[in-house]
């Protein structure tokens, strides 16, 4: 190893204009947004919400949520994802980017992954940024109507019975559709698993 | 999963979540341990970004904003490579920017320091590297500016950067700090970062970056997890 990491740094609390500019109404094309399924998109539609919560349980308004995920047929689109068998879908890049609103809230508009067919549940990977966190904090989302391969999913299981809780959304139906919803809590007693990636 | 994995964050490099003297670290940095987990296709794979994402204007700042005239303010080049830790260069990656202006002022809603927003300046910017891993910005030297932490703080000038690479785990926010800074054995954020470790988020003054009559030039490499030749032994 020649070159040390370049150290991380906290986001702060003004990226808005320049991370997520369209969705706070700043003069600046984004790159990414929180409505990443299009009509087209295969698979079943969901909407994917939550709140952000310190320590003191209050809700963080300052916060950026990353999501990351396969599609609809457990395909990333993305070249180390060489498999031929896992469909990719042209209207499905798989990256997701919402900032939290004054209560601390974000949503995304996606699809629900298929599983990747290592053994792993289906889930959606979450990078988590706010003032006042100096690195990026990975988890995980899973889904509570996926039990069965929940019960058999490897991180889950590394996670341990105490902690799983925190890792998986509960599924609603509304009449607007399906919506899961996954509150990250970043300290206290139900503190959210977050991951050495 | 017997693919080769990347190398795992240093916390000889990288800041702890919780350093008591940045305070909004206290209630928000995780309390428990990481969960450490092997990389599969989730960790290896992250968001693509080709050069159809970026505008040329966008890595101007000094130009990518004007209204009715040019930015106040000192203009400079950040210019640099993205490696990873075995030097190799990492190109086609994105790189998101955002600053504050000349007088220490952010185009943001939230921002209350009394110094005056800028009409031709915005100071959000982006840029995809070339196949070499290089980049670069031309923009304005952001201001120094106060902020909450303890009495009579004060920021010292620095850039904003997020940073995808090829996957999820090479992701990165950092920030840039300018050379010679007085401000920065003062700041909380800076110090965050491991003694050894934090010279590395100081850009380098360079004549040959500089561009003749037009804007001072700033070295600015950044390196980010290398994947291992070899599987990891446990």
């Amino acid at each position: 190893m020649t070159r040390g990491q370049t150290p991380s740094q906290t986001v702060g609390p003004f990226f808005a204009y320049g991370l997520t500019p369209e969705q706070f109404r700043y003069p600046f094309r984004g790159t990414a947004s929180n409505v990443i399924a299009k009509a087209a998109t295969d698979g079943v539609h969901i909407r994917l919400e939550g709140q952000v919560f310190d320590g003191k349980g209050d809700p963080v308004p300052d916060a950026m949520i990353e999501i990351w995920q396969a599609n609809a047929h457990g395909r990333y689109n993305h070249p180390e994802d060489d498999r031929k068998d896992n469909l990719l879908d042209p209207d499905f890049a798989g990256f997701g980017r919402v900032g939290t609103d004054t209560d601390g809230r974000y949503w995304f508009d996606t699809v629900k992954p298929g599983p990747i067919g290592d053994g792993q549940a289906p889930h959606i990977n979450v990078i988590v940024f706010m003032r006042g966190i100096l690195s990026h904090a990975y988890t995980r989302i899973y889904f509570a109507d996926e039990a069965a391969l929940n019960a058999e999913d490897p991180v889950l299981a590394r996670v341990g019975p105490a902690r799983q809780a925190t890792l998986v959304a509960g599924r609603d139906e509304t009449p607007g559709g399906v919506v899961y919803r996954f509150d990250i809590r970043m300290q206290g007693e139900n503190e959210t698993v977050f991951f050495d990636v | 999963m017997t693919k080769p994995n990347y190398a795992p964050r240093d916390w000889q490099s990288q800041p702890s979540y919780r350093f008591p003297d940045y305070k909004s670290t206290v209630l928000r940095g995780p309390t428990k341990p990481l969960v450490t987990i092997a990389a599969s296709l989730s960790e290896l794979t992250g968001p693509v970004f080709g050069h159809d994402a970026v505008d040329p204007l966008d890595s101007d700042l000094f130009l990518n904003a004007q209204k009715n005239g040019a930015p106040l303010g000192e203009r400079i080049i950040v210019s640099g490579r993205v490696l990873d830790e075995y030097e190799r260069p990492i190109p086609n990656t994105l790189i998101e920017i955002w600053q504050c202006n000349a007088a220490g002022r952010y185009h943001h809603d939230v921002d209350q320091h009394d110094a005056p927003l800028d009409p031709n300046f915005l100071g959000a910017g982006r840029c995809v590297t070339d196949d070499a891993g290089r980049y670069s910005f031309r923009t304005i030297k952001p201001g120094a500016y106060p902020w909450g932490n303890h009495p009579n703080a004060w920021r010292p000038n620095h850039i904003h950067l997020s940073l995808f690479g090829p996957s999820l785990a090479t992701r990165l926010v950092t920030q840039m700090y300018f050379p010679g800074d007085p401000l920065l054995p003062l700041d909380p954020i800076f110090n965050s970062s491991p003694e050894g470790a934090r010279d590395r988020l100081v850009a380098d003054f360079s004549l040959a970056v500089t561009r003749p009559e037009d804007a001072l030039g700033y070295n600015f490499d950044i390196v980010l997890r290398g994947r291992d030749a070899t599987p990891m032994e446990t």
